[in-house]
């Protein structure tokens, strides 16, 4: 037995070394970090907190990949399905001994695992989207969703019937609740009567959990479900229920045909491209990346034909203000849920504090667990 | 009609034959399962073995995989040696990290040298109470312990997400749910670039050998899992080997906790054990319940997982396919202990048996 067993590890052994002889990892010298880097060089790997196929967060994320690839012929790899937790510290070594040299990290949770490894790998850059921390070497990149989100609101407001708006909600974080607010604030410039009823998940991918806080929501008397998740889970909830949704991420009709109306969209591509790009030419700096709808990183998808009548004009009109930047989402008078004003008129939240919102405006009915 | 026959005895050579051809089978299995992924299935095995060895950095995370599950394993072994089937290694792998957190969280002034053996203890008390809770119930009271364990699990992890959640969310982190990170003097430290759990666990196969094979408790525990009776006759206290018995076991599992925490985590995070307490299981079955073997059987098993791991990035193969090929090559080595075991007679085995007699 003994022997059996020494002979099987030597034989792994054997195996191994044949096998590694072959694939030896390139041995990165101590270069400039900031040399460029030529195309075949180039290794741009994108880790996602979902699946590919959600066809919400990921999907979208994953799309501007290819683009990335379509647009720079560079190469490009993903892990997807990787959890906010010790894997990945993991997974993101891993592509660098994979020859990885830009890697972009899509979720909020992975931010420390982000910073530990960056401060590890100084030649490496990272590029984490969502959060708040940056490093020499580590960028943090979003968009202004709060302004799309607005717009959906716009939408959501002139639609619903029992001036009740159901919104299923992922976590307690200052995007997710900024979110809602802006959606909110959408909703009462067009319907002040309506709120907006918020339910926690606490899942990104969970489709069917998210269906379910949707279904919860249609029964306290909802007739439009938002959502902030990753996937479509609660768009079918209202497509089976036959009243109306907005979705997120990317256009959610396939899902929900009858139901959907409108989401707001992401477009990552060009400013991967760009990022990318400047990494290859040696250009690349670390930044706090928050791009608006001038940009086109966020979008309102285009309307379909069950959207309220009129709504279209409506969002049309507020896009221009928000574009022409005489119209800022949240400007004064803003009132949290207890009445009480936060925001003086004529006042303008800054982005430190919108990339800390903590509180929900009047309007919202949930709770925020601190 | 096929009728199963229990094996009464069976070669050492055969046993192994049969594994060897389960391996294989299981291969050529997967194999046909990459060719329609559209990868060529040599060239994917390649890659798992580079993933696993292919350089000092994979090596260390190949090892980095082993390491829960040797602990894990060895702390399963006790419980299954006793006939104690506990499946409650997840919880208590939580429970343990949970009780090293409290300290790690609560004393992060104290020095590495005072404060990660205190971590270790409480390790080892929480993933033991763990276990002992079930031990109780079943000693007095004769529940089913594995029942009894797998429901632990659960209330365990959920005992973490609770903390994560609500009284131990850190206040820095914006809302988003999670628990601070552990200061410096609360992570172990690195040995040959990998956290000393490395020697840990190597220890910790040598006094678990040394314990079941060479003293009188080790002797008494594996009695009372060979026959109840048995032990009652030579006058053992059955109920209190069965109760240190699990102490111990549970006791190893917080030790892998307490690990996890510190050196992978540097926190206390649902994620923390990552389904260690089950996959253990498996490994501490295929080895017989012998600690050397339970080395050999878990760096296998953390080749499998790393190469894995690998090969998704490697060849962009989905995950849910990666998780599949190591559930086809498990099926199969699985499997193979049913044929171990029993030898099935089929019809014309049958006619042909009455024909020769």
């Amino acid at each position: 037995m003994k022997k059996v067993i020494s002979k099987l590890l030597v034989g792994v052994l054997a195996v191994s070394m044949m096998v590694s002889g072959c694939s030896t990892a390139k041995k990165l010298a101590n270069v400039d970090s900031n040399a460029p880097v030529a195309k075949e060089e180039m290794k741009v790997g994108f880790i996602y907190v979902g699946p590919i196929g959600d066809g919400g967060w990921t999907y979208a994320h994953n799309e501007a990949r290819l683009y990335v690839e379509e647009q720079l012929g560079v190469q490009t790899f993903y892990k997807e399905s990787v959890p906010e937790g010790p894997e990945v510290e993991k997974v993101l070594k891993d592509m660098i001994d994979q020859g990885a040299n830009v890697i972009f990290a899509t979720s909020f949770g992975y931010m420390d695992y982000v910073e530990k490894v960056a401060k590890q790998y100084p030649h490496i850059k990272f590029l984490h989207c969502s959060g708040y921390k940056t490093a020499d070497n580590m960028s943090n990149y979003f968009g202004r969703m709060y302004q799309a989100r607005y717009l959906s609101g716009i939408v959501a407001g002139m639609k619903t019937q029992s001036d009740t708006i159901g919104y299923v909600a992922a976590f307690e974080i200052p995007e997710v609740i900024r979110g809602i607010n802006a959606f909110t604030l959408g909703v009462r410039s067009v319907n002040p009567d309506a709120k907006v009823v918020v339910r926690w998940t606490h899942t990104w991918y969970d489709p069917a959990k998210e269906k379910e806080a949707a279904k919860a929501l249609l029964d306290e008397g909802a007739d439009v479900i938002a959502q902030h998740q990753d996937t479509a889970g609660p768009q079918q909830a209202a497509e089976e229920r036959g009243v109306w949704s907005v979705g997120y991420n990317t256009d959610m009709q396939a899902t929900a045909p009858q139901a959907y109306m409108t989401a707001p969209i992401w477009n990552w591509g060009p400013y991967y491209a760009q990022q990318v790009q400047a990494v290859m030419e040696g250009t690349w700096k670390s930044e706090s990346y928050w791009g608006s709808m001038n940009e086109e990183i966020v979008r309102l998808a285009p309307l379909t034909a069950i959207a309220p009548e009129g709504s279209k004009e409506k969002v049309a009109e507020m896009e221009g203000k928000i574009k022409d930047n005489s119209f800022t989402v949240f400007q004064g008078p803003i009132k949290d849920q207890n009445g009480e004003v936060k925001v003086e008129e004529g006042q303008q939240m800054t982005d430190g504090e919108m990339l800390s919102f903590d509180w929900f405006v009047e309007g919202v009915v949930g709770k925020i667990e601190k | 009609m096929i009728r199963l026959i229990k094996k009464a005895d069976i070669s050492q050579s055969q046993i192994m034959t049969i594994r060897i051809m389960a391996v294989f089978l299981s291969l050529f299995t997967a194999g046909v399962f990459i060719l329609f992924l559209g990868h060529n299935p040599f060239s994917v095995y390649g890659s798992m073995m580079s993933g696993s060895f292919g350089s000092l950095y994979r090596l260390q995370e190949t090892i980095l995989k082993t390491i829960p599950l040797l602990i894990t394993s060895l702390g399963i072994a006790v419980a299954f040696r006793m006939k104690f089937w506990n499946i409650g290694a997840e919880g208590q792998i939580c429970m343990g990290a949970f009780c090293a957190s409290f300290f790690a969280l609560h004393f992060s002034e104290l020095p590495s040298l005072i404060l990660l053996p205190i971590m270790m203890v409480a390790g080892i008390v929480g993933g033991g109470v763990w276990a002992l809770i079930p031990g109780v119930f079943k000693a007095y009271f004769g529940t089913n312990e594995t029942l009894f364990t797998l429901m632990m699990n659960y209330i365990a992890l959920k005992w973490i997400t609770y903390l994560q959640y609500g009284p131990w969310k850190d206040p820095d982190a914006l809302g988003f749910p999670k628990i601070k990170n552990f200061s410096e003097s609360a992570i172990l430290p690195n040995i040959f670039g990998i956290h000393i759990g490395w020697i840990i666990a190597l220890l910790l196969v040598a006094i678990m050998h040394f314990f079941i094979h060479y003293t009188k408790k080790g002797y008494e525990i594996t009695v009372v899992g060979e026959s109840e009776n048995t032990a009652r006759y030579a006058g053992m206290d059955v109920k209190k080997v069965v109760l240190i018995g699990l102490l111990i076991s549970g006791g190893l599992c917080g030790i892998t906790g307490m690990i996890q925490a510190s050196a992978i985590s540097n926190t206390l995070s649902v994620e923390v054990s990552g389904g260690v307490g089950f996959t253990a299981i498996i490994t501490t079955w295929l080895s017989g319940l012998s600690a050397p073997m339970i080395v050999l059987i878990s760096f296998l098993f953390a080749i499998l997982v790393q190469g894995g791991s690998f090969i998704q990035t490697a060849f962009q193969i989905p995950q849910s396919a990666a998780q599949m090929l190591q559930g086809v090559i498990l099926f199969f080595v699985l499997g193979s202990e049913f044929f171990i075991q029993y030898q099935v007679i089929f019809p014309w085995n049958q006619y042909m048996q009455k024909e020769e007699n």
